[in-house]
């Protein structure tokens, strides 16, 4: 049996009084592309957040290639090198150029020589479609173009999972298909994803196995081809019957 | 009225004496009170109450008493009983850098506290350390926007520096009241010492100006 390269068990996670994700039990796989759909609220966001301990859950496990998120002795900012994360407001730094962005983790955590990291930030703008933009800073930069710069400076920690917390959700209609193309690309070369979104056409073309959260648990998961064409359960059915 | 330009002229070496000291002690306090007033700042964003609660003190202390009164108790308690004798030049080191430290204080954390969330979220989901966060992402731009902050504090201390002379630093406003006393003449001490306060405090505006385009 493959050991998954994500394992959550009975995850419970609660601000103050109010619980937000009740005993999720997820299983994520290498190469896996997992889209996370649901309302607004639903807990998505949050249960990406605690992948990466953004938010510290209450209870349960978390383990990334085995190794406990839980457990006080491991080492979180290493598991954190392992696991890109791309936001919904982007959160470029403002104060350094795009090529600065990119290349701070990698010298900065990885110790990479300046030369070496350059070298790879060129190599992910290319990559990107966004070689130009080097050197300047991220306020001239368009929303697609910032949130593939956000793609770039995750992946150049070389990181065996990326996380997406709606990746297109803050930007112009227009912008949205460059976006989802860079992301298709990763999952084409075999990047293991966990995508949180709204655009149900990407969980459908792209995701290999879709997750449906309602009110903090995981109400369904299968296949694109069994949520969207066959749901079981009747709250799936509503919000598909919404949003598509 | 007379003015009587020759009695400034002629007093002027002192009043230079006077003003290079008070440059001096408000450089010294300007920089050991950032100094000090990042430590403070940093106590007072501490996750728990107790940690938060001496610097909390310390902030309100400096801010809610009046700046003589803090002075005085330096220059005739505070430096006597750690260094046996008192000493005008030190007290004005100690008295402005303390006060100074608790409005640096206030500076520092409204600036770091006003950058987004998602700076350090960003920062540490690429692996990096809270501290590296806060070097190479937090700090750079929290600084940015504390520059109008600070500007106000440094005139603030230039100013305040003056209250000083009344346990005889020999800074300028020292030597204007001296000078006062020699000739019994009001305008000429007094006109002076506002104007050569007024070319300090606006040049330091002038280079935070500067500071803050080139940032």
């Amino acid at each position: 049996m493959l050991e998954p390269i994500i394992s959550v068990k009975n995850l419970y996670k609660a601000f103050g009084s109010h619980t937000v994700l009740t005993d999720i039990n997820v299983d994520i796989y290498n190469q896996e592309v997992v889209v996370v759909i649901g309302p607004s609220g639903s807990g998505k966001s949050t249960f990406l957040r605690c992948l990466n301990l953004l938010e510290e859950p209450q209870s349960g496990e978390i383990r990334i290639e085995g190794t406990s998120l839980m457990d006080k002795s491991t080492k979180i900012n290493d598991i954190r090198t392992e696991l890109g994360m791309v936001f919904q407001q982007f959160n470029l730094f403002p104060h350094k150029k795009v090529i600065e962005n990119i290349m701070l983790a990698p010298v900065q955590v990885r110790k990479w020589t300046p030369d070496k990291a350059r070298r790879k930030a060129l190599e992910l703008l290319d990559k990107v479609g966004l070689s130009e933009k080097a050197e300047v800073y991220p306020a001239s930069l368009s929303g697609g173009q910032a949130q593939r710069v956000a793609i770039a400076r995750a992946l150049a920690m070389e990181p065996k999972i990326m996380l997406f917390d709606e990746p297109t959700s803050a930007l112009d209609p227009e912008m949205v298909g460059e976006v989802l193309a860079v992301m298709k690309e990763l999952a084409r070369e075999g990047m293991t994803m966990v995508v949180v979104t709204h655009e149900m056409g990407f969980a459908r073309e792209v995701g290999d196995r879709v997750i449906f959260m309602e009110q903090g648990v995981v109400v369904e998961e299968g296949t694109p081809e069994q949520v969207f064409g066959n749901p079981k359960q009747e709250r799936t059915q509503l919000f598909l019957s919404k949003v598509l | 009225m007379d003015f009587r330009f020759d009695i400034i002229i002629h007093y002027l070496p002192v009043l230079l004496r006077g003003t290079m000291l008070t440059i001096g002690v408000s450089l010294v306090s300007i920089l050991v009170g950032s100094i000090l007033g990042l430590g403070v700042g940093f106590g007072k964003m501490a996750p728990r109450w107790y940690w938060r609660w001496p610097f909390h003190c310390y902030i309100n202390f400096f801010r809610g008493t009046p700046l003589i009164v803090q002075i005085l108790i330096v220059h005739f308690g505070l430096i006597p009983a750690f260094y046996g004798s008192t000493n005008a030049l030190l007290s004005a080191f100690v008295a402005l850098s303390l006060n100074s430290a608790a409005y640096s204080a206030e500076i520092f954390r409204a600036g770091i506290q006003s950058i987004d969330q998602g700076q350090q979220e960003a920062a540490l989901s690429l692996g990096m350390s809270k501290r590296q966060a806060m070097r190479f992402i937090i700090l750079p731009q929290a600084i940015k926007r504390m520059i109008p902050a600070f500007g106000n504090e440094f005139i603030v201390l230039v100013k305040d520096s003056s209250l000083m002379s009344v346990v005889a630093t020999q800074e300028l406003m020292y030597w204007t009241t001296t000078m006062k006393g020699q000739y019994l003449r009001i305008w000429e001490p007094y006109l002076t010492a506002a104007l050569i306060y007024f070319i300090l405090t606006y040049s330091l505006s002038k280079l935070l100006n500067v500071v803050e385009r080139r940032l």
